[in-house]
Formats: C-alpha cells, sequence, structure tokens
C-alpha cells in the first residue's frame, strides 16, 4: 500500500505546484525579487500548506502511521553550519533557475531544453553531494556503513527535517 | 492569490497525507537522493512518490498547460550552475523547499524554519545580484 499512497501523493503534490504557480520560474523569481517588482502570491502557497501539515502533525506524531513506519515523534531542531551553508547554496541556486526539486520533476512532464537542463543539473548536483562525508565521519567510513545498515546510516538522520 | 492558497492547500494535503499514512516526509531533495542511491527499503515508496509528480505533470500538460514552463529565465549557464547548486545545496543542508519550508515549519522545527529564513534570503540576494549584474 505505501508505493501506492506515495504515489497518489505525489499526484496531488503536482496538481498544489502547477495550480499555485510554483511550476513557472519567472513567478518564483518575482516571488525572491524583494527588491525589484516583488511579487508575493507566492507567500500563499506556505501560509495554505503548512497550517495543513501542522494540524496533521499535531494529531499524528508519535503515532503509528496506518500503512507504514511510526509518524516521527520530535521534530529535528538542530543548528549546525551544514545547513546554513546548505540552505544559502540551494537558495543561490533557486534564485538562478528559479526551479526547486519538485517542480524540476513535475515539469518533466513537459520536456523542453529547459525543463531537461535543469532536471539534469539538480540530479548532477545531488551526486556531487555522495563526495561530502557525513557529519563526523570519513567518506570510507560512511560507504561501508551504508552498505550494512542503510536505515541507520547518518544520511538518514539528516533526511527528517 | 487565491490559486497559489488552492495549491498550497493541495501540497499541504498531499504532505500531510504522506505523513500520517506513512510516517514519510514529503522533502522532494530527499525522495530523489534516496531514488538516485538505490535506497534499500525505502526506494520504492521513494520512486513511486516521482512517477506520481509526473503523472501529476502530465495532467497539468493535457488540462491546464499555462501551469508549465517552455522557455528558460536566464541564459544557460546561469541554469546549469543553478541546478547544480540547488541539488547540491539541498543535500548539504538536508533539505529544500519541501522538506524545510513545509514539512520542517510544519512540524514546528527551529531547523526547518531557519533553513527556509536562509534559503529565501539567499535567492533574493541571487537575484538582487543578477539584477545589478545585467
Amino acid at each position: 500500500m505505501k508505493p501506492a499512497v506515495a504515489f497518489a501523493c505525489g499526484v496531488l503534490f503536482a496538481l498544489g505546484l502547477g495550480i499555485s504557480g510554483m511550476l513557472l520560474p519567472a513567478k518564483v523569481l518575482g516571488f525572491l525579487d524583494f527588491f525589484g517588482s516583488w511579487d508575493p502570491t507566492l507567500l500563499g502557497v506556505m501560509c495554505a500548506a503548512i497550517p495543513i501539515y501542522l494540524l496533521a502533525w499535531t494529531w499524528r506524531h508519535g503515532r503509528p502511521s496506518r500503512w507504514g513506519s511510526l509518524v516521527p515523534a520530535r521534530a529535528n531542531h538542530g543548528l549546525d553550519g551544514r545547513l546554513v551553508l546548505g540552505a544559502s547554496l540551494f537558495g543561490a541556486g533557486w534564485g538562478l533557475t528559479g526551479v526547486c526539486p519538485g517542480p524540476a520533476v513535475t515539469n518533466l512532464a513537459a520536456p523542453s531544453a529547459f525543463t531537461l537542463t535543469v532536471f539534469c543539473s539538480i540530479l548532477a548536483g545531488v551526486a556531487l553531494s555522495f563526495l561530502v562525508p557525513a557529519r563526523g565521519q570519513t567518506l570510507a567510513k560512511r560507504r561501508s556503513q551504508s552498505n550494512i545498515t542503510p536505515a541507520t546510516s547518518a544520511h538518514e538522520t539528516q533526511n527528517t527535517a | 492569490m487565491g490559486m497559489a492558497l488552492l495549491g498550497g492547500a493541495l501540497i499541504g494535503l498531499a504532505a500531510a497525507g504522506l505523513l500520517v499514512l506513512t510516517g514519510k516526509t514529503a522533502g522532494v531533495s530527499g525522495i530523489v537522493d534516496g531514488v538516485l542511491r538505490g535506497e534499500r527499503g525505502e526506494w520504492a515508496w521513494k520512486a513511486c512518490f516521482l512517477l506520481g509528480l509526473v503523472s501529476g505533470g502530465l495532467l497539468l500538460a493535457w488540462r491546464m498547460p499555462s501551469a508549465l514552463p517552455h522557455a528558460p529565465p536566464r541564459a544557460w549557464p546561469w541554469v546549469i550552475a543553478g541546478g547544480l547548486l540547488v541539488g547540491f545545496g539541498a543535500r548539504l543542508g538536508g533539505g529544500c523547499t519541501s522538506g524545510h519550508g513545509v514539512c520542517g515549519i510544519g512540524r514546528g522545527s527551529l531547523r526547518g524554519l531557519v533553513g527556509t529564513v536562509v534559503f529565501i534570503a539567499a535567492g533574493a540576494a541571487a537575484v538582487l545580484l543578477l539584477a545589478r549584474l545585467a
């Protein structure tokens, strides 16, 4: 059931991206243009999405999910240099292309030189991040660990925002 | 603003649905990362989520083609450099717009909030800088 639920959620997520205007780089760049001709409409996306997610989280956190693992009990509040550096690089890239990962995947439905180039560059960027060792680990240690116990690798803990 | 709110509500419902029904986080960069690595035990649902995104995109292309982009917003070198930074930065920072901005903040995570404030500020800085260069 889990893959089917994930598929359905992916479809709904993509429709939300499309209806809101998040798939259009010009719209996104207008939202980021605070000091020029700022277009605040995309603020509406977070204003609607966050309260809905917050309700679901408040209701179910720390409890079993219907078809999968436990809904995490706690949020990750840890701050570190990697978060700030990574978010800075991500944001700078977002301001260059106007495309973040969700739209990059969704836009594959309309293949063009632009959508394919953005998607492949993002994939290459993700692949490049494999070269960075996880915190407190050497690359070799990380590789051997991810081969044995992928569920407990540092990568997994890094995933939970 | 109405369409953005409606779209945002769908995004919130999709991410909340994934959380409540499977216990998983709808962070797209983390999902792409897992699929690319061939992450054992997680690969199937992650691949299906991405397949769902593309399928939703096909529905949009059919009923609402104006929702999808056609031309690049900037010259190609910027587009390619931007894509590389988006992919690399999202993984280094442990999340992107969906993971930090919706699922992180949406669970009251300080990490998600800081990540979101930083990437919006960096995005605004990039847009400002390029406007000055042009």
